[in-house]
């Protein structure tokens, strides 16, 4: 803020006159006229107190050489003055005259002037005149008061072109008094503070105003993973509706519960060591229900419980080999396993499960492919359940995440029949896109765990990545899961709101 | 999922319906199949070769159509267009029949004992009196192709001869020779080579390749000969030049060697099913007698109909329908399935031999659903009435989530997988990898093993954002994977929580002021005496961190994680230039603490 006194006396000089310039005020009043200027600049940040004009003045200034001339006069009479009345060697003259250059150009003035001779034998300098009048240092001095009068356009061409003055642009602002203008300006606060609430001086204060078109600064925040952010409302919504969690956390599985249980045959394709991980160490699980997994080779192999089953030697190495869990149906067959064996003796306990969580395949990988991915998986199992039920579940469940057009297509799955692929009518791309897969766990998988034969278990199930590319507008799903993922996408991700409102 | 592409004017004239592509693709939707592409030869071949190669090519249009994994009568244009046919109400369901010629024309196929010791089986059956046109000829190659890819598991299991019947005389044996003692002249070769000849010829061959390794190492390969010791083909391999058939051939016999005797019935009968109708006498094939190694014998190909009795509740109960027998018996048919109504209850549906993908009622069920129309189902809300829970460990992590990006810090997701150098030598950990689940076949080195510890994900995702401006504060909570021996599948999972901060400055108090926030707000109390209940640090040495700034997390009595200022070597092992202090928990054994409370 400028020099509080300096504002009031600007204010009371208005007052009188009216009307001033900023550089005739600097001079009138002796102060640097950088520091009028910001008391111009602190009062038309107050409103309208003053009205000003910038306008731009033309001004001679002195160089250096010239400012040194006005002090101890012009070089050539420098050298008349150091000569003295006895005269002076040329060569001690030059010597005591100091900056050689400056010397030089003195005494031939000096000579041209007719102030001095030189002696050219003895190149003794002698006074030729007795007194001198020192024209240059006059006009410079005039110059430097502003005293342009008497300084004709010639005289000022002679100096210029002796580096004594230049000319400079300067900025200048007139001044008169504004719509508001007051003597009384208080100084604008930047903004309120404790002190002034404590004292009450805030009710006479005036504030800055703020600049509404400015961004605000942004808070100091973390943030939470886009995709994590999807799977929350995917996990809330089966949680709305019923749904218990299933502890999916568990990413090495058993050949057994991934596909044997699942009554995916032993050569199945998707067993191949092109689609799924095996381990090598741990290369195989140390047990399986023996019972259940009897039953399982029953099912398979000679087929039972009213299937005719794969016939094939179904063989205990290959259910024993380690994977990494190809879909998160693994656990759903632990789950429903588990429920076989509380309705032992006992009324059949109905349940509704979800999970979403990694699975794991041995993809090649694309701008749509990774080796791990999320599955999103819910199943209910219960008596007297329908296709049409599953297909009832699967529109509300998709109703809620904002889709309302669905159909289901038949398609094939080694553990549900029927199977369905799940169809949403795309309102942009203007056609059917398939987003999910579903069907009715085959009695094959479900009668081996001693599930009673009344009992069905629909399962439906889809990826996690889609939806949140849909959602978020990311093409490659490299940008959004895995360390290659960038930062400043997470920093400026939106909050995850899937259905429509 | 198979594709197979069919020529669409072909199609559409043995449909007898000119269909929109959208109609087309309509009926696939409710068939089960689907219009993948629509393409023509020129187009395919410009994609796989290149514009050039393309010129001259057929521009008619291709369809490819996606065909269920489990529906091999569905891998051809004749099966396709018959079940399709049938579905319209456009033609009868046929019944394709075996027929055994008098004694003295009954064709043999002998087995010999050396099959066993390489491929053991054989089946065979004749298809008499067809005419090929250049379009049948080639749907019965391709559908051999087809089935050796998918139902013959590339011929592991079962391999697929043809040949024309006129030019050899039975009875054929099935044996299995010495490499150096079969010699013949292969398909499209113009001389005569021996076995060992031929693998070492095949084995720059692309499309023969593959199946080499089948007999490979076998001290005897299989192979099949006429009476006169004509050879007809080398099982899976290749057939002869001699007997190959062409498009004059009449009569073809039809061989199949395997592993499988089951899968090899199953693909006989598909096959012959599909180009029965082409036989003089419709819908029939000839039997083969085959004696198999056991000295059984047996006439083939088996065409048996199965049948199931079913009853009109289950259709109904499953369905969420309501029909009489009499309509589930006409939806039965427009699925290719003849049936018959016992009563009002009970119907009895008979499976075709083309149809092995019915195992159980739950398939006939299928097929009613389909022929129903799944989208003319009502759909109703499951009765079922259940209170949800949440996973323990999964609310927890929830909650941390949100309370460590109050935090300030930003949240990552990586990958479970990584190499074996991220957790080791990056880390200066190699005994990480004794603690880690190995992968058998992954295909890239960022599969190798099973992650044990968040903090390398956590150094690559700083790698990968280094234009982002400092500080970095990033944080994970995931599950790591160690080897348990105790466990029933030799490991487990454990929930980790990471954070890092990467500055100019390494922020130890900072990763120190995080860690405490965290066991305040699952009520662990700072443990000042340093025994008993609470939590504190204490110094520790972890050579993945700088000597003197390292520290680990005790709760409890329990170490439960590390926190320090990563050792240097570890930042440029990740090609990182800043210093950075990192924390790693167990989320797993802090809630367990909280548990056991």
């Amino acid at each position: 803020m400028a020099d509080k006194k300096l504002i009031e006396d600007i204010l009371v000089l208005l007052s009188e006159r009216c009307r001033f310039n900023s550089l005739s005020l600097s001079i009138e009043l002796s102060i640097d006229h950088q520091k009028i200027v910001g008391a111009i600049k602190s009062l038309q940040s107050l409103g309208d107190i003053i009205k000003s004009e910038q306008n731009e003045t033309k001004r001679l200034d002195l160089t250096r050489e010239g400012q040194q001339m006005v002090e101890k006069g012009s070089h050539e009479a420098v050298v008349w003055k150091l000569i003295g009345e006895e005269g002076m060697d040329q060569s001690k003259l030059m010597k005591e005259f100091g900056d050689p250059s400056a010397a030089k150009v003195g005494f031939s003035k000096a000579m041209s002037q007719k102030w001095i001779e030189i002696d050219k034998t003895s190149k003794v300098v002698k006074r030729k005149v007795e007194a001198i009048e020192d024209e240059v240092q006059l006009l410079l001095h005039r110059i430097s008061r502003m005293d342009l009068n008497e300084v004709n356009e010639q005289q000022k061409q002679e100096l210029k072109k002796r580096k004594l003055i230049q000319e400079v642009i300067v900025k200048s602002y007139d001044i008169e008094k504004g719509v508001n203008f007051t003597l009384n300006v208080e100084k604008q606060e930047t903004d309120i503070t404790g002190e002034m609430i404590a004292k009450g001086s805030w009710k006479e204060k005036q504030f800055k105003d703020y600049n509404f078109d400015a961004m605000g600064i942004p808070p100091e925040r973390g943030h939470l993973h886009p995709l994590l952010k999807v799977r929350e409302q995917f996990r809330q919504i089966f949680l709305e509706m019923g749904f218990t969690e299933m502890p999916t956390n568990r990413f090495i599985e058993s050949s057994f519960w991934n596909f044997d249980a699942l009554f995916v045959p032993q050569k199945h394709p998707a067993r191949d060591l092109q689609d799924t991980f095996y381990l090598s160490d741990p290369q195989t699980c140390n047990d399986v229900p023996v019972d259940y997994m009897e039953r399982v080779k029953a099912v398979h192999s000679t087929g039972d419980f009213g299937s005719q089953g794969y016939q094939y030697d179904w063989k205990i190495e290959e259910t024993k080999k380690n994977v990494l869990r190809t879909h998160t149906t693994a656990v759903s067959a632990r789950m429903l396993y588990q429920l076989a064996q509380q309705c032992k003796g006992q009324a059949f306990k109905p349940a509704k499960l979800f999970s979403i969580d990694r699975v794991f395949r041995n993809e090649t990988l694309d701008a749509t492919h990774l080796a791990e991915f999320h599955q999103i998986e819910g199943v209910v199992a219960d008596v007297g359940l329908t296709l049409g039920d599953l297909m009832g579940l699967i529109k509300e469940f998709f109703l809620k995440v904002g889709v309302k057009r669905l159909r289901f297509k038949p398609t094939y799955n080694p553990y549900t029949e029927p199977s369905m692929e799940v169809y949403s009518y795309h309102e942009s791309l203007k056609k059917w896109v398939e987003i999910g897969n579903s069907g009715v766990f085959r009695p094959e998988m479900l009668l081996p765990m001693g599930l009673p034969p009344n009992v069905n278990a629909l399962g439906f199930g889809l990826g996690l990545e889609r939806p949140t590319m849909i959602k978020y507008g990311i093409d490659n799903i490299r940008d959004l899961c895995g360390h290659k993922i960038d930062l400043q996408m997470v920093y400026e991700n939106p909050v995850c709101i899937l259905e429509n409102h | 999922m198979p594709t197979i592409n069919v020529n669409r004017d072909l199609l559409f004239k043995l449909l007898d319906t000119h269909f929109t592509e959208e109609a087309f693709d309509e009926l696939c939707f409710e068939f089960g199949i689907e219009l993948d592409e629509v393409t023509s030869e020129k187009q395919m071949k410009a994609k796989e070769q290149g514009m050039d190669r393309s010129k001259g090519a057929a521009e008619d249009v291709i369809y490819r159509i996606e065909i269920p994994a489990n529906r091999y009568d569905l891998l051809c244009i004749e099966g396709l267009v018959r079940a399709l046919l049938i579905f319209l109400g456009k033609a009868q369901i046929p019944e394709y029949r075996a027929i055994t010629p008098p004694k003295a024309q009954l064709q043999q196929l002998i087995v010999l004992p050396n099959t066993m010791q390489v491929r053991p089986y054989a089946v065979a059956a004749i298809l008499r009196g067809i005419h090929f046109t250049q379009e049948i000829y080639d749907s019965f190659i391709d559908l051999q192709e087809k089935l050796h890819q998918n139902l013959c598991r590339k011929r592991t299991l079962v391999a697929i001869g043809a040949h024309d019947l006129d030019t050899v005389k039975g009875p054929f044996f099935y044996d299995a020779r010495v490499p150096n003692d079969i010699k013949f002249r292969p398909l499209k070769q113009t001389k005569e080579y021996t076995a060992t000849e031929l693998m070492e010829l095949y084995s720059t061959d692309d499309h023969l390749k593959p199946f080499l390794h089948i007999i490979k190492d076998s001290p005897v390969y299989p192979v099949i000969y006429d009476q006169n010791n004509v050879i007809l083909s080398m099982p899976p391999i290749i057939n002869g030049d001699h007997s190959k058939i062409t498009l004059k051939t009449k009569n073809i016999f039809i061989e199949m060697t395997a592993t499988d005797l089951y899968k090899a019935k199953l693909v006989l009968d598909t096959f012959v099913s599909m180009f029965s109708e082409y036989s003089e006498q419709k819908f029939t094939v000839e039997s083969v007698e085959v004696t198999q190694s056991d000295t059984s014998r047996d006439l083939f190909p088996t065409l048996k109909y199965r049948e199931e009795t079913v009853s009109v509740d289950y259709f109904n109960k499953n369905l969420g329908i309501s029909q009489t027998a009499q309509q589930i018996n006409t939806l039965l048919k427009r699925m290719s399935l003849g049936s018959e109504v016992i009563d009002e209850q009970l119907l009895r549906v008979r499976i075709p031999p083309i149809r092995q993908d019915i195992l159980h009622a739950c398939d006939i069920l299928e097929d009613v659903g389909i022929a129903y129309g799944y989208n003319n189902i009502e759909f109703t809300v499951p009765k079922t009435q259940t209170i949800g829970h949440q996973f323990f460990l999964n609310k927890v992590t929830d909650q941390l989530r949100y309370e460590i990006s109050r935090c300030g810090y930003t949240e990552i997701l990586t990958f479970s997988l990584c190499s074996r150098d991220d957790i080791g030598e990056k880390m200066r950990r190699k005994d990480s990898l004794s603690k880690a689940v190995h992968v058998a076949n992954p295909k890239t080195f960022d599969f190798q093993v099973g992650r044990t510890s968040l903090l390398p994900g956590l150094l690559k995702t700083i790698y990968s954002n280094k234009q982002i401006p400092l500080p970095l504060k990033l944080f994970e909570i995931s599950d790591v994977i160690f080897k348990d021996s105790n466990e029933e599948v030799g490991a487990r999972n454990e929930r980790y929580l990471s954070a890092i901060y990467y500055n100019k400055t390494p922020g130890f108090e900072i990763i120190h002021g995080l860690l405490d926030r965290i066991l305040h707000v699952l009520e662990i109390p700072f443990s000042a005496n340093k025994k008993g209940v609470g939590y504190f640090i204490r110094a520790a040495n972890d050579p993945r961190f700088l000597s003197g700034r390292c520290a680990e997390v005790v709760v409890n009595d329990k170490v439960v994680g590390i926190m320090g200022v990563l050792h240097p070597q570890v930042i440029t092992n990740f090609d990182l230039a800043q210093p950075c202090s990192a924390l790693e928990l167990s989320l797993q054994a802090l809630i367990t603490h909280d548990l056991n409370q």
